[in-house]
């Protein structure tokens, strides 16, 4: 029996399990990652437009700061995340972005001076201050007040996934590519570590640390088309859900992104509109101020792709052999701003479409692209049933995004909550010790190793890849943009059908080493429970709530479903897994619910809320006129940080005002 | 519509850990889907007709690198090659040479970039004294950062290497992937290291002046970068350097 210790283990070699590993490695704790592929082909690398943090160095970002951020941030998610994680989070981003700097990101600079920029379809000259010069630049994004989106042209997580990995290989922390971890070594109460299965030789191995953290990306690809890169199939929210004893988050929280090209499915990113692109319809019409006087193009993603949907079924998309689609409209920024700042779009547009986005629109359609739900954690990133289970990034739910993400928060999150919660891992690994429990390792050992005996020797009849495709279809069709109760039903049903078919795979490749058969026979089952998490989540979730928009239940309702989705698979036998709620306090909220300023106002309030608001006026009065806005924040709703990251964070407006220059 | 024709694709197929394997071609058919790349024929293949065929692809959408091949005698990205560009429905895939090969059209290139970072060591190396992430970040020329950009597009993808007959002759030479990294930031303003410090990495027969200016590179190049820009930069940098000492 193979196996190999570390102090702490993470899985998942892109931004958020890198940073978590940088995080580890420099408190001088051992630490290996795990990855199917090699660390700079993660999914990361496709984040194309950008990551918020209120820098507030552009005009158009000045009175940017943590609170607004944080405001947008809860707006965005319809009230769904923790309040308290978004803080940590708000606070935290505009170090990260400085940090990035130093460790090698191109981030695009300002120019002082005049620039002429589209706004509302509109071209617009603003001027930038002298002394912002050099320092970092931001472009506008759905759902936010300020532009506040920092970025390298629109491959900006391409430039981030290759310095931070560049860093971890300064530090030389070994990443230990083509490996698939596929189930925890627990014992019930706390995590050990993971079961491993080399995709080249077929060995087994496990993997023993003090802490272990799921950084496997999203679900997506339980959806037949989706922005996301093939591996993010779920296989890291099923190793928690298998468990018995781990929570998932939110599940039923799936984004689908306004602007991927038809028909396969690949992201043009929400650059394109912040930098003034327009949607069109069939007729040429921009359609988009009609349904959104206010955001227009650059409401949340949820609104928008669900206002595209409408329009479409109004019959106002355009016919292809592939079903209606609309049009994005970037030609109106000129050939320089498209070949310079939005240059893998038009490598894109020529590859997949033939076209030239600088004078030709091209054909997108609301796909596929987050999964704001995931493996639940506290807000140090810990699964409040495993200790020392922790999970970051897309793969959890820390939850900064409850229903639905606003653009450029997700490139965010890897490298903000890698920081943070990487600090929280190193806390632990330094707190306990490495607990090693041979017959434990063996007997998840063995229960492996049988479950692929069984897929090689078994009896099975069934195609893995005809059930795997059923799945996604049925993830298209029933549990979409729009979902309804008579659809969710059906998607329960047929998953729960196919679950029980996956246990008869049978295998025409019949290695034991690198066999992608067998590869997708381990993943599919899993992916099935996945997918009926999400299914099961939706179908219970009787209310509109960001991304979740139930036709049967328009309305968003804070009076019942204020809460947050926990599903636990704890009989291995079941067909579905257990769902139960964690309520949100709205009596602790900085942010009590209310209206987004986008999309539909039609909420039901939560009893609490007026009360809330009325404590919270009783708070601020109480402070006085004096008080500044981190006293009043602290007032309301006080937060927690490692001690390293909790110094207030410099702003040129803090220097500007100091010299007393414009 | 005329009716979607057959194609064929004739495929290397080696299990290298299979003792009584050989390597060999072995040609598959496949009816043409409008749009069709060789991403969506290669998992047709697998899933269809043989499921043991291996093949690495990612993001399949030419951003990640992971899945080049060589297409009817060139290397390059199998997710944006459309079948269509093939008039005779031809198509014949080899692993990327160069490469340790894992089986069929899947090799290690994760590896050997790993390692080449590792030689050359090809992180930013700032002043440490500069650095603090609460403060307002150091201004940098706009004009700067652009071009680091276009530098920093390189996917490690293989192409260079594979496209590259000194690479092929000799081991050891760096190959355009790592000049180019190296010219990167070698331009960096933020980074430390001296003309002087990059020539004893490639100021020799492994590095510019090993190149015989083929420039299968830069031709091969999926994602367009100046090679022949790069390298001729770094040679009059490196030949500088021997001036200077």
């Amino acid at each position: 029996m193979k196996i190999i210790y570390t102090d702490s283990l993470v899985v998942g070699a892109g931004l958020a399990g890198l940073r978590v590993a940088i995080a580890s490695k420099e408190r001088g704790l051992d630490t290996v990652v795990l990855s199917l592929i090699p660390a700079k082909r993660s999914h990361s690398a496709a984040a194309q437009g950008g990551m918020q943090a209120s820098l507030g160095n552009t005009v158009k970002g000045m009175g940017d700061d943590e609170d607004v951020h944080f405001q947008d941030t809860v707006k965005g998610s319809d009230w769904g995340c923790d309040q308290d994680v978004a803080r940590m989070f708000a606070h935290c981003a505009p170090k990260a972005v400085r940090e990035l700097a130093n460790w090698g990101v191109p981030w695009s600079r300002i120019t002082a001076g005049d620039r002429q920029v589209v706004v509302n379809a509109e071209k617009v000259t603003i001027t930038e201050a002298e002394k912002a010069h050099g320092l970092i630049n931001a472009r506008d994004f759905g759902g936010t007040k300020k532009w506040r989106t920092c970025y390298t042209a629109d491959g900006t997580g391409h430039s981030l996934l290759y310095a931070v990995d560049n860093k971890a290989i300064e530090m030389d922390i070994p990443v230990h590519e083509r490996i698939e971890a596929l189930s925890l070594i627990h014992d019930g109460k706390r995590c050990h570590g993971v079961i491993a299965r080399c995709l080249v030789t077929g060995e087994l191995r496990a993997y023993i640390g003090k802490a272990t953290t799921i950084a496997t990306g999203g679900y997506g690809r339980i959806y037949e088309v989706s922005t996301n890169a093939i591996i993010c199939e779920g296989v890291g929210q099923a190793l928690a859900l298998d468990t018995g004893v781990a929570t998932l988050g939110n599940m039923e929280a799936v984004q689908f992104h306004p602007t991927a090209i038809v028909p396969v499915g690949i992201l043009t990113t929400e650059g394109c509109r912040g930098d003034g692109g327009l949607l069109r319809d069939k007729d040429g019409h921009r359609f988009m101020p009609d349904y959104e006087p206010e955001k227009k193009e650059l409401a949340s993603r949820d609104v928008v792709s669900r206002r595209m949907t409408e329009h479409m079924r109004k019959g106002k998309g355009v016919d292809s052999p592939y079903g209606p689609h609309l049009w994005l409209d970037i030609t109106l920024l000129g050939r320089k701003h498209v070949e310079t700042n939005l240059r893998e779009v038009k490598e894109i547009c020529e590859n997949f479409l033939g076209i030239d986005p600088a004078k030709d629109w091209i054909p997108v359609r609301p796909t596929q692209h987050y999964s704001m739900g995931g493996i639940r954690t506290n807000a140090t990133g810990e699964s409040p049933q495993l200790a020392g289970l922790f999970s970051v990034g897309e793969a959890a739910c820390w939850d900064m995004h409850g229903f639905n993400r606003l653009g450029g928060n997700s490139l965010a999150e890897t490298v903000v909550g890698g920081m943070i919660i990487g600090k929280y891992v190193a806390d632990f690994c330094e707190k306990n010790t490495l607990e090693i429990n041979t017959g434990e390792i063996e007997t998840s050992m063995t229960k492996m190793q049988q479950e692929i005996d069984e897929l090689l020797v078994g009896k099975g009849t069934e195609n893995v890849f005809d059930i795997k495709l059923a799945m996604q279809r049925i993830m298209m069709s029933y549990v979409g943009i729009f979902r309804n109760g008579p659809e969710l039903e059906k998607a329960v049903t047929e998953l729960k059908d196919l679950l029980k078919r996956s246990k008869n795979i049978g295998l025409k490749c019949k290695k034991r080493h690198a066999n992608p058969e067998l590869v997708e026979a381990l993943r599919v089952p899993r992916m099935l429970r996945v997918a009926l998490t999400v299914a099961c989540g939706a179908n219970a979730r009787t209310e509109s709530r960001g991304a979740h928009a139930r036709e049967d239940y328009p309305q968003r309702n804070d009076k019942e479903w204020l809460n947050r989705t926990l599903s636990t698979w704890p009989d291995e036998n079941a067909l579905e897994p257990e769902l139960s709620y964690e309520q949100l306090d709205v009596m602790k909220m900085e942010l009590p619910p209310g209206y987004r300023g986008y999309g539909n106002d039609n909420a039901v309030a939560h009893p609490d809320t007026a009360t809330r608001e009325a404590q919270i006026a009783g708070i601020l009065a109480e402070l006085g006129d004096d008080a500044d806005r981190f006293e009043k924040q602290a007032a309301i709703m006080p937060f927690d940080l490692p001690e390293t990251l909790r110094p207030r964070n410099e702003r040129l407006s803090d220097t500007i005002a100091v010299s007393g220059e414009k | 519509m005329s009716s979607p024709r057959t194609i064929s694709f004739e495929i290397f197929r080696y299990d290298p850990q299979d003792p009584n394997d050989k390597p060999k071609m072995v040609t598959y058919e496949i009816t043409e889907a409008p749009g069709m790349t060789v991403f969506i024929a290669l998992n047709l293949l697998r899933e269809q007709q043989d499921p043991s065929l291996q093949f690495d692809f990612v993001c399949r959408a030419g951003i990640c690198g992971s899945c080049a091949m060589v297409i009817n005698g060139k290397p390059t990205l199998a997710c944006r090659t459309l079948t269509a560009n093939f008039p005779d429905g031809k198509i014949k895939l080899m692993p990327l040479p160069g490469f340790e090969l894992i089986g069929d059209l899947s090799v290690n290139t994760g590896k050997f970039m790993r390692e080449l970072a590792e030689r050359l060591q090809l992180w930013l190396q700032p002043d440490a004294n500069d650095i603090d992430i609460h403060r307002l970040e150091t201004p940098m020329d706009p004009a700067e950062a652009a071009k680091l950009y276009e530098l920093e597009r390189c996917v490690e993808c293989g192409v260079c290497v594979s496209a590259c007959a000194t690479k092929q002759m000799k081991d050891t030479f760096v190959g355009a992937v790592g000049m180019m990294k190296i010219a990167r930031f070698e331009m960096d303003s933020r980074d430390t290291r001296s003309a002087e410090d990059f020539y004893h990495v490639i100021g020799n027969q492994d590095g510019v002046f090993g190149c015989m200016t083929l420039l299968g590179c830069q031709d091969a190049c999926p994602k367009d970068l100046p090679h022949m820009q790069q390298i001729a930069y770094l040679r009059r940098k490196m030949a500088q350097t021997i001036v200077s000492c």
